[in-house]
């Protein structure tokens, strides 16, 4: 059963030096409020996964948390490079960091097949092209019914799965809404997951039977943490911020730069300077 | 005659490549915009499709990532990553996939991993995304670049999602029934493969162009059509349509 927490305590009992930790969100609902919790409590060696690093895994490789890298596009959207895994990946800086690299319809299948508790999963990808090469855990099976051979990648079973959710009942009750991601596939795939969510309500209020719920007994930790998906945005609450996704580019081109933003606005404060952010929700 | 860039003509003739029926799997960036103003011309019809699951999106502006709001709110239904990569994309319902990349060869294969060596990059640039599926599993490719020698290279250093392959050949050897890149639309000209070998092939150049700067910004020598004409101008609705969404993304990405 889901456990209303504070962040800090949900990070320290389910996150732990050396785990494999997934934080998902595609674009929508990043959980860059537990993100920086996990910064903010050190924790180090870290494998992270995600489909698309963006700037939440730009700060915590930044940061020195994560020893290894899972992705499938690893880039500020629309805006360029980030900076920081640039770092890591090119200059060892602030330590070397371990690649490995899928695309991302590998990736959701591999997400996909570790909540149906499947060994790996397969696809008809990867043709002609030289992430396998570099890659040795893309493989291959042959069709036993037609004969053709198609990729095949691990199941992912993350330690911990990590998402930000549009909202939770007083039962634990996780509606998302929106762009659903891979949340739900990571929940399910992961071996402990926390949720923050932007507000806790008596009625989740779906808009449909066909909503994605997340029933409290298949989650760990529920936080409140309202506006905790910014700079990314909450569907029904606030928007994306593209104008810090550009700001970023700036702030994290230069270590002294990426430092002091850090200090000041991820070690010195504590998930409660995300409430700004949050919008309330739209009458529905 | 209506003053243009050549970013402009690369946009306008990208879009004219789009058609009413298409089903259309959108990379980000420059194929966004090419998407966007085809619907909002010629192409109202069209149905556009990201992927982070949005079909049939309509946004008003143009998005900075492939899951802005915008493109939920106005789509006619949202379904998640797996779903789109599986049923959507491999279960082969798009006509055609739009995609830009940061290298490219003749024979359109891709870069968008590393510069130099991948364990030791020179350059690590953001990697494939949806892009090596995309290649292969939409019914044919449209890539959008602007020339240049670092874009445009005689060998890529790494393949990132395949167009006609290294020789040309292997999209057959392979077994891929999709027909791969058809077009190639540029700030200079549109590359089009040739029937035999697959190579690129300038098949229309845009007003103004010569060969020879086509030439200059190209890693390969550049083979040009034997039947080879001239890319039609930008009209004056296409450029207002493309500046006006242009205009109004800028100003809401730095409102929001």
């Amino acid at each position: 059963m889901a456990r209303f927490s504070t962040l800090a305590e949900a990070v320290r009992e389910n996150v732990h030096d050396g785990d494999v930790v997934a934080m998902e969100g595609f674009t929508h609902l990043i959980p860059f409020a537990a993100g920086h919790e996990v910064i903010r409590q050190g924790l180090k060696r870290l494998t992270l996964i995600r489909m698309t690093p963006d700037i939440i895994y730009d700060q915590m490789i930044g940061m020195g948390c994560a020893d290894k890298l899972v992705f499938s596009w690893g880039g500020n959207p629309g805006v360029g490079s980030t900076h920081r895994i640039r770092d890591a990946v090119e200059n060892a800086w602030p330590k070397a960091l371990e690649l490995e690299e899928h695309s991302h319809a590998a990736m959701a299948n591999a997400y996909e097949a570790g909540a149906a508790n499947l060994p790996f999963a397969v696809l008809r990808g990867y043709i002609g092209v030289d992430l396998p090469k570099v890659n040795p855990r893309i493989k291959s099976v042959t069709c036993p019914y037609t004969g053709e051979v198609l990729a095949t990648v691990p199941a992912l079973r993350p330690d911990v799965g990590i998402v930000h959710a549009c909202r939770a009942d007083r039962a634990g009750n996780v509606l998302i809404e929106g762009i659903v991601g891979c949340q739900k596939e990571v929940v399910l795939a992961s071996k402990r997951v926390i949720v923050t969510v932007e507000e806790i309500v008596d009625d989740l209020g779906a808009a449909s039977p066909n909503a994605v719920v997340l029933p409290s007994w298949t989650l760990g930790a529920v936080v409140a943490v309202p506006g905790g998906a910014f700079p990314a945005y909450a569907h029904g609450y606030y928007k994306r911020a593209n104008s810090f996704y550009i700001a970023w580019d700036k702030i994290s081109r230069e270590r002294e730069s990426f430092l002091a933003w850090m200090k000041e606005n991820v070690l010195e404060k504590g998930p409660e300077a995300f409430a700004v952010h949050a919008g309330k929700r739209a009458a529905s | 005659m209506n003053a243009y860039t050549q970013n402009e003509i690369m946009i306008i003739a990208a879009a004219r490549a789009l058609r009413n029926e298409d089903i259309c799997f959108v990379g980000i960036g420059a194929p966004s915009a090419a998407c966007n103003l085809a619907r909002l011309t010629h192409a109202p019809d069209i149905t556009l499709i990201y992927e982070s699951g949005t079909i049939a999106t309509r946004p008003d502006v143009l998005p900075l990532s492939i899951g802005d709001g915008d493109l939920c709110d106005t789509a006619l239904t949202t379904v998640s990553v797996p779903e789109m990569f599986r049923y959507w994309l491999q279960g082969g319902r798009m006509s055609v996939g739009f995609l830009g990349g940061a290298q490219i060869d003749r024979y359109a294969n891709l870069n968008t991993t590393v510069v130099g060596d991948y364990h030791k990059p020179k350059v690590r640039l953001p990697g494939g995304g949806g892009a090596p599926e995309i290649a292969t599993n939409c019914g044919e490719i449209f890539i959008i670049m602007a020339m240049g020698k670092r874009a445009f290279v005689e060998t890529l250093p790494f393949i990132t999602s395949m167009g006609h392959g290294a020789t040309g050949r292997e999209r057959r050897s392979l077994g891929v029934k999709t027909k791969g890149p058809t077009k190639l639309i540029t700030d200079l000209c549109v590359f089009e493969p040739d029937h035999e070998t697959k190579e690129m092939t300038v098949a229309s150049i845009h007003p103004g162009v010569t060969r020879g700067r086509i030439a200059e910004n190209c890693g390969w020598a550049p083979a040009f059509a034997a039947d080879m004409g001239e890319t039609p101008a930008p009209t004056a609705r296409e450029l207002e349509v493309l500046r006006d969404i242009q205009a109004r993304t800028k100003a809401a990405h730095a409102r929001s």
